[in-house]
Order: structure tokens, then C-alpha cells, then sequence
């Protein structure tokens, strides 16, 4: 019977949680690396039980660890993230420039199709590639030469949180990074160019139509229609149909175009959830309701999805890594909070259930469907 | 032999238990045990001195005999203690926050 595992990574541990197919009863394995922060862990979508998460500590640093037996095990591979020749320098809040300076990996985005290939999104913001399984770790500084030397840091550091590849032509890449906006490279990363055409940021720019600079929380795509992306920003929510090149708004309806997950149905392209967050000050959801909103339209037209969520006194965040949809049918979604809970929904977002309530606050959730 | 006793953390990284014993050869400075200590556990390395710059990560203190001596220059002796044996280095998380 095929099943679920959820990797979850928070400030202070990893945890599994694994189910069957029908999701109702689940097993929590943890804390994996309790005491260190785990911004992200995920599989190998050619080897499941292949494993990579991202294990850092404001005392000693960034390790990547490995698992070969879907997260039983693991064994530390490399850890050294040195930006390619002189590292230059970005824009810091004085106006000065300020030297890149690696602090943490926040996403890791293993190959389609290479168990062994898997790219890392750090911050200060760049990208790095491994061939060998995490072993060692090369930048693709071309990135940072797309304006990065007017890149500058939000209050939630710069980094490199999202990396979508495409599922039909790998030298394609799209990934965003905060406070500086969407890229793509068409050439797996020897150049890239900022995809920010239709961003509007008018307070937090002073051109708020600017080529680089806007606070794109995250971007999904559906698999089947890798050109259609959808985009969760610092304010508003936003659709491309044309691979980045112009984006458009679909806050729709939506009580506060603010958040920082977004997710594509995994069998309706058009179906895409987000969390409203009532400010960006105000992390928490408006009114004190948790509320996942979904469209079945694109964008636009939203739907709120509160069965089995707090609907009072809830001021918990979602963070931009902390939602995952499953390939089963119907499809699973789940989503991790700042208050260590972990919601799963059998059916699409219907109905909720709580896997897990008591878990440090949640940074990341990522689902594997096993055969 | 150096005597060094690791934090909780990184004595479970390396996988030992209570202090770990190292031959240093030449000077035992901060710098040689150090590099002697990451030669012996190479998953250390990073944790305790940045990769790059090779200094002393912000929030990792060193201190022997009572001291600290995070401070001190990475190619300074160490205490004859330490050299001798008669007492460990200690490398320690800094307290932080709450």
C-alpha cells in the first residue's frame, strides 16, 4: 500500500512522520539533530529513501547531513559553502556595500532525475551545486552577477529560499531569493536573469517597479504545466503564464494578500492554496483564524478552508517552506506552524486534522508519496 | 597528549564520549590543536573555526585553567597545563540569550 513521509524541519530537531495511504494514523520519529535548526530537508525524487537536510546552529555552523534509508541514519557529508573567487559585495543598510558572507543553507532541491545531483540555496543569497552527493560544493556565481551588488537584505536576512527545477527541461531554474526577487537561469545556471517584470513593491522600494529588490516569499509550479508560476510576495499574490517573463495579480478576494507559502494541487494545476497573514509586522493570521485559502481558478477567486482548524485565538505564522502537497488521490496538504503544529488534509484541504501539536517552531515541510 | 573536552553537540557530531586525547606536533597552540583535532574528526571542521577565514566562530569560546583564553592569538602557546596534559581545553557554546 503506498504511504506518505513528512520531513519536517524546525528551530530545534528534524522529525518524521509517516503514514499509509489513507493518512489517518501517523508515526512521529524525532527530534533527528535535536538542538539545531533544520531549515529544510528533502528527498530524492528518483530515490526516495536518499535524504538531504540542512542542520545549522548559531554557535557552530552549517553541516548537511544524508540519509540513505529515508531518514533512519545519517551520516554528515560536506559543509563548505565558499563563494567562488572574491565573494564582492551586496548593498547592507547603510548604503554601503557589504561583503557576501555564507550564514546557512535555507533549501535544498535535489535532481529529478540524479540522486547524487542537488542544489542548495544559502544565505547571504547563492546558489551552490553538488555532483557527488553533498561530498563537495561549487557556486554558480553567475547568479550573484544578476544586479546582486544591489541586493539587500530584509529584516529576515537575505536568502536563497526557493529552487524550482523544471520537470521537463532541467536547464531550467527558476529560484527567488528574499528581498531581491525571482530568476531564472535557461542554461542550468552558467547565466541568469531577474524575473521580476509586474512585481510592484511601493513600500517597500522606492521604485516599486524595479528590476531587482522585491520580496518574493515563494513561487510553485505544477509539474505538468512548468511555464504557469505562482508566487507568494512579501504583499501579493501573483501568476505568471509565460515562465516569469510578466507576472500579474490574483489576490483576488483574498482578506490579506500577505503570507509566505504558496502550492500548487498536485492533479488540478489550477488549484493553489495559500495562509493569509494579516502584516507584514502582524505574523499571525487575521482575526485569529488559521485559515488556508484556496483557488480553483488560478488565482483570484478564493475559498476559505477552516474545517479543523483554529478558528479563534490562533496567532501562529506558516513559513515559506512549511507547506507540501502529496500525489495520492484525493490530494494530501499539509503545512507546519511557528507553534510546532503540523496540519494534514486528506482531501484536498476540506478537512484538516492535526498530525502533530507540539513540535518546535516549524521552518519547513516536505512530503514524499511512497510506492 | 591534549586533552580537549568538546560541547554536547559537537562531541555528537564527531560521535565520542568525554574528553577526546590528541598528539600535537611542534608548538600546541590553539591553531595546531585545532588542526589536529579536525585531522582526527573532520566532521568538525566548521564548526568551531569558520571554513574560509579559519578564525574562531563568534559564539565558540575556548578556556583552560580557569581562563579564557578565546581571545588570545591562534599561534599563542597554550598553557603548560594544557601542553602537559595536566588539564583539558575546553571548547565551549557561548551563553546566549534567555
Amino acid at each position: 500500500m503506498s504511504g506518505v513521509r513528512l520531513l519536517v524541519g524546525t528551530r530545534k530537531g528534524a522529525f518524521i512522520l509517516t503514514a499509509d495511504g489513507k493518512r489517518k494514523t501517523w508515526e512521529v520519529n524525532g527530534p533527528h539533530f535535536g538542538g539545531w535548526e533544520l531549515y529544510h530537508l528533502k528527498g530524492s525524487p528518483v530515490n526516495p529513501d536518499r535524504l538531504y537536510a540542512s542542520q545549522c546552529s548559531g554557535w557552530f555552523g552549517q553541516k548537511i547531513q544524508r540519509s540513505n534509508d529515508g531518514g533512519r541514519t545519517w551520516e554528515p557529508v560536506g559543509s563548505e559553502f565558499l563563494y567562488d573567487g572574491v565573494p564582492g559585495t551586496h548593498q547592507w543598510y547603510d548604503g554601503t556595500q557589504h561583503p557576501w558572507e555564507f550564514k546557512r543553507v535555507w533549501h535544498l532541491e535535489p535532481s529529478p532525475t540524479d540522486p547524487d545531483l542537488v542544489y542548495a540555496g544559502v544565505e547571504d543569497a547563492a546558489m551552490f551545486r553538488s555532483a557527488d552527493g553533498g561530498q563537495s560544493w561549487h557556486e554558480l556565481p553567475s547568479l550573484r552577477s544578476a544586479k546582486g551588488h544591489l541586493w539587500s537584505p530584509g529584516a529576515g536576512g537575505m536568502g536563497l529560499h526557493t529552487i524550482l527545477i523544471d520537470p521537463t527541461n532541467p536547464n531550467r531554474i527558476f529560484i527567488a531569493i528574499s528581498a531581491a526577487g525571482a530568476f531564472r537561469t535557461d542554461d542550468a545556471g552558467q547565466t541568469w536573469r531577474p524575473i521580476n517584470h509586474g512585481l510592484k513593491s511601493p513600500y517597500q522600494l522606492p521604485d516599486p517597479d524595479a528590476e531587482v529588490g522585491h520580496c518574493v516569499h515563494r513561487i510553485a509550479l505544477h509539474p505538468s504545466r512548468p511555464g504557469v508560476l505562482f508566487m507568494q510576495k512579501h504583499w501579493d499574490v501573483m501568476r505568471s503564464d509565460d515562465a516569469g517573463d510578466s507576472w500579474h495579480d490574483i489576490g483576488g478576494d483574498l482578506p490579506s494578500d500577505f503570507g509566505f507559502p504558496i502550492d500548487v494541487h498536485a492533479h488540478e494545476p489550477e488549484t493553489i492554496y495559500v495562509v493569509p497573514i494579516k502584516s507584514d509586522s502582524e505574523h499571525f493570521p487575521p482575526e485569529g483564524r488559521l485559515r488556508v485559502y484556496r483557488s480553483r481558478t488560478g488565482g483570484n477567486e478564493w475559498e476559505p478552508l477552516t474545517n479543523g482548524l483554529p478558528q479563534h485565538d490562533c496567532y501562529v505564522n506558516v513559513l515559506r517552506d512549511a507547506m507540501a502537497v502529496d500525489s495520492l488521490d484525493p490530494c494530501g496538504v499539509y503545512f507546519g506552524t511557528t507553534g510546532g503544529q503540523v496540519y494534514g488534509s486528506a482531501d484536498g484541504g476540506d478537512r484538516w486534522t492535526p498530525i502533530v501539536r507540539d513540535l518546535p517552531a516549524v521552518l519547513s515541510v516536505e512530503v514524499q508519496t511512497l510506492p | 597528549m591534549i586533552r580537549i573536552m568538546l560541547p554536547e553537540h559537537l562531541r555528537t557530531l564527531a560521535q565520542v564520549r568525554g574528553e577526546v586525547a590528541i598528539e600535537v606536533d611542534g608548538p600546541v597552540t590553539q591553531r595546531s590543536v585545532l588542526d589536529a583535532l579536525e585531522v582526527r574528526y573532520p566532521v568538525l571542521r566548521g564548526t568551531i573555526r569558520d571554513h574560509g577565514t579559519q578564525k574562531r566562530r563568534a559564539f565558540v569560546r575556548f578556556f583552560a585553567c580557569q581562563q579564557d583564553i578565546s581571545l588570545e592569538p591562534p599561534d599563542a602557546p597554550l598553557p603548560d597545563a594544557v601542553t602537559l596534559g595536566t588539564e583539558p581545553l575546553l571548547i565551549v557554546g557561548a551563553m546566549a540569550g534567555g
